[in-house]
């Protein structure tokens, strides 16, 4: 019904050259226009920057509270780069592409 | 979320939460505020994340109000092990369901900020955890770490107000600990959210002394002490003590408690100290303040009551060992767990802490005689007034609980012997001073009863000597002037051959009494054997001379018959006759 409705989108089959999934996980709490908001900012990102080679699991806190402890979320909407290590967090809608792709370790800071 | 107190109680005021703290709760009028925020705030080390702690496991474990610890800076392990420390089992409770610890990591590091966002994430893990246990009290150590690890403060303080705001709305009973701040109460203002209740935790050092202290900045709709209360962390917790003015309205007793010396009881009424007063006992070096007082703990515990000495120049061995030389066993009541040594150097402490001390181990021990030995190396770590004042709150503390206490104090030779430095002596109600007297070269003890109140004591001075069965005060001597020692050995010699030569004078007075006694009666009887010789020839002459007159009427008859005389002639003869 949802934009958020499926879960996980993206092909787990598809590695990228080097064998490496980006593996992404966004905690959401309803869906808030925050929540829509940085939902849709990601995936226009790595559709343009990691096509192919990243998954993404939404994570509804509303549903199951307790899976904020595990990934330490106090911040909503926080996107999780579980993989590559090291895990990475941005907070916020994603709105500034930019800080997206530097703290997905996709672009140096200039 | 269900509340916890009803309508009534509101009506009634403000409903307290009690913490479980020794003395806080008084210090509180009751607790924390039932339902709103309580801010702690202090220093790094002041004992923030303890008393918040502790307020959550007496809850869970004394008022069956579960709790939810939101743990910005210590793990739970890191927490469990801490509170081991305290004989607190953490674990325990978190299996039981008594408490629910969250850690919450923030670490900007890992961090990236983009655009807008909220603190949900916090608030549905807080709802989770207050779920999970059907948590009372929650405690959030030290919120403001969040600062530290998110940029936009705008956002951080409307969430923050948010965060108040939604605990309240709970009727949740939530401690938040802070960072004292420069220039404000805590670094990030967190004053301005959480306004029911500020306590503020401080660490004074003084000449290379920490003493603890709280303080109760703001407290709106209750009564509350506005002083600074020192407080003690140790293996039992956080103990505030809470003695302010307490005012002079102490239970008043008629009975006594014995000194432990017979003769100092007649000096005083006959039967001793009264129950619940003060006793001060002054005295030079080396009058045996000490060994008087341990009579008084020797007394006590033979009676079966309890007691507690609390010594600040000698360990409890030392002690122990000195008064058995004079034939008091200490040892006997220690090990039947009558009699509780504190030793302590007061160096050890700040004052304030050492009658925190004290005020707990009452509490604990619950003995009904105090003894202190001498307060006046209590000088050595405060000013005059200091110890004066505390003393006083001492003093209130023991009276309230009708506690008997003997304080020893340490006069300074050259001092006046009745000025005690610390110049207590008008909160004491009975005042014992020993004192030295310097006779031909030998020091003699002396105990005299300065005053006390509501007796008719003994105004006289005694001489006392510590003998191996005690201290022992000697007859009254009720000569002229008072002596002492030798002066007073050598009076009594004097007057011992005196009265010796009265009783030979009289002994020979006696003797020559009787001595005339008997010459006098062999003199009266002399006469009176005269007097016999008298009588007896007398009357043998009244004998003899009645013979003759009866032989001669028999004669003149025997005539006349002869004569043959008529009768009526002889008549006349007889008549003549």
């Amino acid at each position: 019904m949802s934009e958020l409705e499926n879960n996980t989108l993206g092909d787990e089959e598809i590695l990228s050259d080097d064998g490496m999934t980006y593996q992404l996980r966004l905690y959401v709490a309803g869906q808030t226009p925050k929540s829509l908001a940085a939902f849709r900012n990601l995936k226009k990102i790595c559709e343009e920057h990691l096509a192919g080679k990243y998954v993404i699991e939404v994570i509804d806190l509303l549903e199951n509270p307790t899976l904020a402890r595990g990934d330490q979320i106090l911040a909503i909407p926080t996107l999780v780069r579980k993989l590559p290590t090291p895990v990475k967090k941005i907070i916020g809608d994603l709105s500034n592409t930019e800080r997206v792709l530097v703290g997905l370790d996709l672009r140096p800071l200039r | 979320m269900e509340k916890s107190f009803s309508d009534q109680d509101i009506a009634n005021g403000l409903v307290k939460s009690k913490t479980g703290i020794n003395g806080l709760d008084e210090v509180l009028d009751g607790g924390f505020p039932v339902g709103r925020s309580t801010l702690i705030c202090g220093a790094a080390g002041c004992g923030k994340t303890l008393m918040a702690c502790e307020f959550l496991v007496h809850g869970a474990t004394l008022f069956d109000e579960p709790g939810v610890f939101i743990a910005f800076e210590e793990t739970p392990e890191e927490m469990a092990q801490n509170l081991a420390s305290l004989g607190i089992d953490l674990n325990q409770l978190i299996a039981e369901k008594k408490i629910f610890v969250d850690y919450v990591k923030v670490d900007r590091s890992e961090i990236e900020e983009t655009g807008e966002y909220d603190l949900e994430g916090l608030y549905i893990r807080l709802a989770n955890a207050i779920q999970t246990v059907g948590a009372k009290r929650v405690v959030l150590d030290t919120v403001e770490a969040i600062f530290t690890g998110f940029a936009n403060e705008s956002i951080l303080r409307s969430e923050l107000r948010r965060l108040f705001r939604w605990l309240k709305d709970r009727g949740l009973t939530a401690v938040i600990t802070a960072e004292r701040g420069q220039g404000m109460i805590t670094r990030h203002g967190l004053e301005e959210y959480v306004s029911d209740c500020v306590i503020l935790l401080e660490n004074h050092m003084r000449e290379g002394i920490a003493t603890r202290t709280l303080r109760v900045v703001k407290y709106r709709g209750s009564r509350h002490g506005n002083n600074e209360y020192p407080f003690l962390i140790d293996q039992s917790g956080i103990w505030v003590m809470p003695i302010t003015s307490v005012g002079l309205d102490y239970p008043i007793s008629h009975d006594f408690i014995s000194t432990g010396i017979p003769r100092l009881d007649t000096m005083l009424n006959g039967h001793g100290y009264y129950r619940g007063s003060s006793v001060l006992l002054s005295g030079t070096a080396g009058t045996g303040k000490t060994i008087l007082a341990s009579h008084l703990a020797d007394a006590t515990c033979r009676n079966g009551e309890r007691c507690l000495l609390i010594a600040f120049e000698e360990s409890a061995g030392h002690i122990m060992r000195n008064v058995a030389s004079a034939g008091i066993d200490l040892r006997q009541w220690l090990d039947q767990g009558l009699l509780h040594f504190h030793t302590a150097r007061p160096s050890l402490l700040g004052a304030e802490l050492h009658l925190l001390t004290i005020h707990k181990l009452v509490t604990e021990f619950q003995p009904s005689v105090v003894i202190m030995d001498p307060i006046t190396n209590l000088v050595q770590i405060a000013s005059l007034f200091e110890v004066k004042s505390l003393l006083v709150r001492i003093l209130d503390f023991l009276k309230k609980q009708s506690i008997t206490s003997l304080f020893t104090s340490l006069t300074e030779g050259g001092e006046a012997l009745e000025q005690t430095n610390v110049g207590i002596s008008s909160l004491m109600d009975t005042w014992i001073l020993l004192s030295n007297i310097e006779t031909n070269g030998e020091r003699n003890r002396i105990i005299t009863v300065l005053k006390s109140r509501g007796m008719a004591h003994s105004n006289q001075g005694r001489e006392f000597r510590i003998t191996d069965r005690g201290v022992q005060i000697l007859d009254v001597y009720t000569g002229q002037r008072m002596l002492t020692g030798s002066a007073r050995l050598y009076q009594e010699a004097v007057e011992r051959s005196a009265a010796e030569q009265r009783r030979v004078e009289l002994d020979h007075r006696k003797r020559e009494f009787e001595r005339k006694r008997r010459v006098l009666l062999a003199q009266i009887e002399d006469l009176q054997a005269a007097l016999d010789n008298e009588e007896m020839e007398l009357r043998q002459t009244i004998e003899q001379s009645e013979q003759q007159d009866e032989v001669r009427l028999s004669d003149r008859e025997q005539m006349a018959q002869s004569r043959q005389g008529d009768t009526e002639a002889s008549q006349p003869a007889q008549e003549g006759d």
